[in-house]
């Protein structure tokens, strides 16, 4: 979508708003509220998190930039969008993948050559893809290289170290050995809390500091950017159903803040599912889109076969977000009922 | 009872969306592929396939548990579950082109596709191969039903959307379907390991 100068735009009947929204500040006003999780990452993880992260960046933007080289269409990469993908990407792979033994650092470019060109441009480019670019990127990363991206690194002492041990998240020990042991590995409840909040954890370069993820969320939020109503309903979705079913055994004993800090919940719920493009675009149909989120992702969590379950459950209701959009539209004023439409046809 | 009655809403619920004969087995795509251009021809498809799956899994679970085991001739198990379903497709052939004219020349070539269609007939052959009762036959039935016209409403309303969109001329149409189930079936292999029956 490139700007249009004034004379060019069609004018419709009054009233108007004038306004500075252009797509590109929208892409880039994101990208700088998804700063702080990724310098959180950056500093957790070491310079290995950096060079995955500038390495799924470059791969998207040359990726586009190719692309619509070779079929000829002008070029739209300042506006953005390539880089904000390739960011939302770099922040959802583990940074174990920069080794060269065995060499796994050609993954995070394949990935976004995935999720630009087959999952963007060849639906026609930005504004008509179906699912979110980044997840596909990283879903199709994970089904083709199931081994290299679960490999997690734990927080490095020392920030240019090249070598990590390798450890669990805190979600997969969740499910292999249940919360006692989770409490267990980080010393008490609110070691792990704290642990948890500010990313000092396994897990993908972007996702561990939830309170970063939060910062740049809230200023989102502010800025008019989202709205309040997906990630709340994400949220507020998993959290319920966290406490109801969560716990060993009895019902209403599971802990809904482990469930709600740790994976990719909270970068999936303020970046990743208020996608504009990917979710619905009408209130009612936003809030039952987060609820199909947070329900999707905690069946996956509590009974699935992986351990985290928001980028699976966030492209499943994806599939679903055009047939919300259809079913919660509102009739056109003065419009005739479909079904005598029908007939008059006839 | 109600440990029976789990059981029954396991089935619909793995055949539906679990292991959705579309996305994570791929069968049944001729029609699928072939309806999902509109949503008036995926719903109408999506209920007469419905219709068509339950009263065929009714009819092979009688005629297999009540002719072909006792006289042991189970081996002959397809051609007679072809034969039964495609009985039953030309009497639907019959009854829409008398009710729903208009929808039956929508559906074209496909409504009598149904007969030959992988998943109608898979469902008596599961049924049939995992000893079901005959409730259980009609829940696994209903399920795959189910599933499948979800496939194809989630399909139609997706490539409706892309009516409008500017997709590369080489991929316009089926290729572009063929992209859209594949991303559809990665998403959907978050299910994988839910329910195993």
């Amino acid at each position: 979508m490139s700007v249009k100068k004034e004379h060019e735009l069609i004018v419709s009947v009054s009233p108007h708003v004038r306004s500075e929204e252009t797509t590109s500040r929208i892409m880039w006003t994101v990208s700088l509220a998804l700063l702080p999780a990724a310098l959180a990452g950056i500093y957790f993880f070491g310079l290995k998190a950096l060079f995955i992260t500038a390495l799924c960046i470059v791969s998207s933007v040359v990726s586009e930039r190719f692309y619509l080289k070779i079929v000829g269409k002008k070029s739209v990469v300042g506006d953005g969008s390539a880089f904000l993908t390739g960011l939302l990407l770099g922040m959802n792979m583990p940074a174990s993948l920069w080794s060269f033994s065995p060499f796994t650092a050609h993954v995070p470019v394949i990935a976004s050559f995935v999720a630009i060109v087959i999952t963007k441009q060849l639906f026609g480019g930005l504004g008509f893809n179906v699912f979110n670019p980044a997840l596909i990127g990283r879903a199709f990363a994970l089904i083709s290289w199931p081994k290299a991206m679960t490999i997690w690194n734990e927080p490095a002492a020392a920030f240019l170290a090249m070598d990590a041990k390798t450890t669990a998240t805190p979600l997969g020990i969740l499910k292999e050995e249940g919360v006692t042991r989770l409490i267990e590995v980080f010393g008490d409840k609110i070691n792990l809390y704290t642990h948890l909040l500010t990313g000092n954890r396994a897990g993908s370069i972007g996702e561990t500091s939830a309170v970063a993820i939060l910062i740049g969320g809230l200023f989102l939020l502010y800025r008019g950017y989202i709205t309040w109503h997906i990630p709340v309903s994400f949220l507020g979705t998993a959290a319920v159903i966290a406490w109801v079913f969560g716990g060993k055994g009895a019902l209403f004993t599971g802990d809904p803040i482990v469930h709600l800090i740790s994976g990719g919940m909270m970068l999936g719920a303020w970046f990743m599912a208020t996608d504009y493009v990917t979710s619905p675009s009408i209130r009612k149909g936003q809030i039952i889109f987060g609820i199909g989120c947070g329900f999707l992702t905690m069946l996956i969590r509590l009974k699935g076969g992986y351990p985290e379950g928001v980028m699976f459950a966030i492209l499943i209701m994806n599939c679903f977000a055009p047939l919300i959009d259809r079913g919660v539209r509102s009739r056109v004023f003065g419009a005739v009922k479909q079904v005598k439409a029908k007939e008059n046809r006839k | 009872m109600s440990n029976e009655f789990i059981k029954l809403f396991e089935l619909i619920l793995s055949a539906s969306l679990i292991n959705n004969f579309v996305f994570t087995r791929f069968l049944g795509l001729c029609i699928f592929f072939g309806v999902s251009k509109k949503m008036e021809t995926a719903v109408g498809m999506s209920i007469t396939f419905t219709a068509v799956m339950m009263i065929s899994a009714a009819m092979s679970w009688v005629i297999f548990n009540f002719i072909m085991v006792p006289l042991d001739i189970t081996f002959l198990k397809i051609i007679v579950f072809i034969g039964i379903i495609a009985g039953l497709v030309q009497a639907s052939d019959t009854i829409m082109r008398k009710i729903t004219p208009g929808l039956y020349y929508k559906l074209g070539i496909y409504l009598a596709l149904i007969s030959t269609n992988c998943i109608i007939l898979a469902v008596p052959l599961v049924n049939a191969g995992e000893k079901y009762s005959l409730l259980e036959s009609l829940a696994f039935a209903f399920g795959s039903g189910i599933g499948f016209a979800l496939a194809l409403i989630i399909m139609a309303s997706i490539r409706e959307k892309l009516e409008l969109a500017d997709v590369p001329a080489p991929f316009k149409g089926l290729p572009m379907a063929f992209i859209v189930t594949g991303l559809i079936a990665l998403a959907f292999t978050g299910f994988s390991g839910l329910i195993t029956l």
